[in-house]
């Protein structure tokens, strides 16, 4: 990961468009320039984390054209003109999106380092299913590892983050 | 990850005429989850990078990225090879006329990996311990080839030739599956052995296709074994035993025992291969009775 943002001018860079988070950029870099790499040191968003660096942890989660995608085995130049959302394009006018409000209020983590790819999972879910079961956010979330193990909390704020359908705050368990 | 030079055809002519310029040096890219990965531990280290996600939404090439009937092919489901896995998984037409298709597919890695590999990319990767490669062979599918010189097809049964080895040539993209429905009153299974994680590799998977027949007679079976070797395996040894022969308990043992001459699975931390072996046969025995519970029900209301 490291190797790839030293070579800031190379006769193989290309040029790539990115809509990340509303916001058009313009980029001469590299084809082998990682997005995770991209996001954090070409545009500074840091808030997407590198976790395994295999597509298997979950921690890089970011949306492209609104499906969850593992930035660090996604290619820049692959995504070429496609519209990506970080963890930094959640809150709206100083407020939060409902999933982080739900990580918040239900303890949904604990070191950090795997929030941000579990709130874009979540997102990426609720999306499309506002009101998941336990059993959908445990199957959806599989891929987005909580080394502290944290899970019970995070699968609780999941689970409320839009509200149960009963107006009450769902319990895990109920919801099978 | 070494320097390279990514180019995104807009039409397969482009695509054909890139392979042709760059031959060896270049590689196709549909999801990139196999490619990249292995260009990150560099053991693929192209100079040229052969985008194919942006044929998508190529004009007249949105077949590429659809689940049809195929109409020349009985009945057959043609699935585009830019289709990602959870497209099939979530597909209703699969879940409803090919379930064991679903199946599979759903069983790779994790929501997120099935949201970026493609078909054609997973298969063309040639690995031998992914789980949709059994399911196809047993249910007897083809994949087409397509190049600059026309197209031809294949079973599945001949893709894959070494470790990560197809039978693709020098110029060929494998453009789409076809998969046949299995017979209305066949019973279908997909066991994958996952003895660490969900979202491991299998430690052995097994797919089955049985048909009845009069008289509790197995009147057709096709058996595919994954994880099992250097490719992914049909057994054909193992279905002879029990073509033709009474379904009973011992016909199936008979069967499933027959699957060890045909596997030659790897040691590795998943299990050693003489475990392997076993367990081949102890999965293929219940995937054969896991399908002949439901046969004579319709696909999918299962």
């Amino acid at each position: 990961m490291g190797s790839n943002h030293i070579m800031a001018v190379s006769d193989m860079n290309q040029p790539v468009r990115l809509r990340v988070n509303g916001a058009d950029h313009h980029l001469d870099i590299p084809a082998r320039r990682l997005l995770v790499d991209c996001l954090r040191y070409d545009l500074g968003l840091t808030g997407t984390k590198e976790g395994c660096s295999v597509g298997v942890c979950g921690a890089c989660t970011v949306l492209v054209n609104g499906q969850m995608a593992a930035s660090c085995i996604t290619l820049a130049v692959a995504v070429d003109g496609a519209e990506i959302t970080t963890i930094e394009g959640l809150a709206q006018d100083g407020r939060l999106h409902p999933v982080q409000q739900a990580f918040i209020d239900y303890g949904g983590f604990q070191c950090g380092i795997c929030t941000p790819g579990q709130v874009m999972a979540a997102k990426a879910l609720l999306d499309i299913n506002p009101h998941p079961t336990e059993a959908e956010v445990r199957e959806w979330m599989m891929g987005n590892l909580c080394r502290c193990t944290g899970y019970y909390k995070i699968l609780e704020s999941v689970v409320n983050a839009l509200g149960s359908k009963q107006g009450a705050t769902a319990r895990l368990g109920e919801s099978d | 990850m070494n320097d390279f030079q990514f180019h995104r055809p807009t039409s397969l002519a482009e695509a054909f005429d890139l392979l042709a310029a760059h031959g060896d040096d270049a590689r196709l890219m549909a999801g990139g989850t196999a490619l990249v990965n292995q260009m990150k531990q560099r053991l693929a280290q192209p100079g040229h990078v052969i985008g194919l996600d942006g044929l998508r939404k190529a004009p007249g090439l949105a077949a590429l990225a659809a689940i049809d009937p195929a109409a020349d092919y009985h009945g057959a489901l043609r699935i585009g090879a830019l289709c990602t896995h959870r497209q099939v998984e979530t597909s209703l037409v699969v879940q409803r006329q090919i379930p064991l298709l679903a199946q599979a597919y759903r069983q790779v890695a994790t929501p997120r990996i099935r949201h970026m590999a493609t078909v054609g990319g997973g298969l063309a990767h040639g690995d031998p311990n992914q789980d949709p490669p059994p399911a196809l062979m047993a249910l007897g599918a083809s994949v087409v080839l397509a190049s600059a010189g026309g197209q031809r097809t294949l079973p599945v049964d001949q893709l894959f030739v070494d470790y990560f080895e197809t039978a693709l040539r020098p110029g060929e993209i494998l453009t789409s599956i076809l998969v046949p429905p299995p017979p209305p009153n066949a019973g279908t299974a997909f066991i994958k052995f996952l003895p660490r994680t969900a979202d491991d590799y299998a430690t052995i998977s097994v797919a089955v296709v049985v048909t009845p027949g009069r008289a509790n007679l197995c009147q057709e079976v096709r058996i595919a074994l994954g994880s099992v070797g250097m490719t992914p395996v049909h057994a054909t040894q193992a279905e002879a035993r029990l073509r033709g022969q009474p379904l009973t308990e011992d016909h199936i043992r008979a069967c499933a025992a027959a699957v060890a001459d045909e596997v030659d699975p790897l040691d590795d931390y998943r299990g050693s291969a003489s475990y392997k072996r076993e367990m081949a046969q102890v999965l293929t025995r219940r995937a054969l009775n896991q399908a002949l519970a439901v046969a004579g029900k319709p696909q999918g209301q299962r």
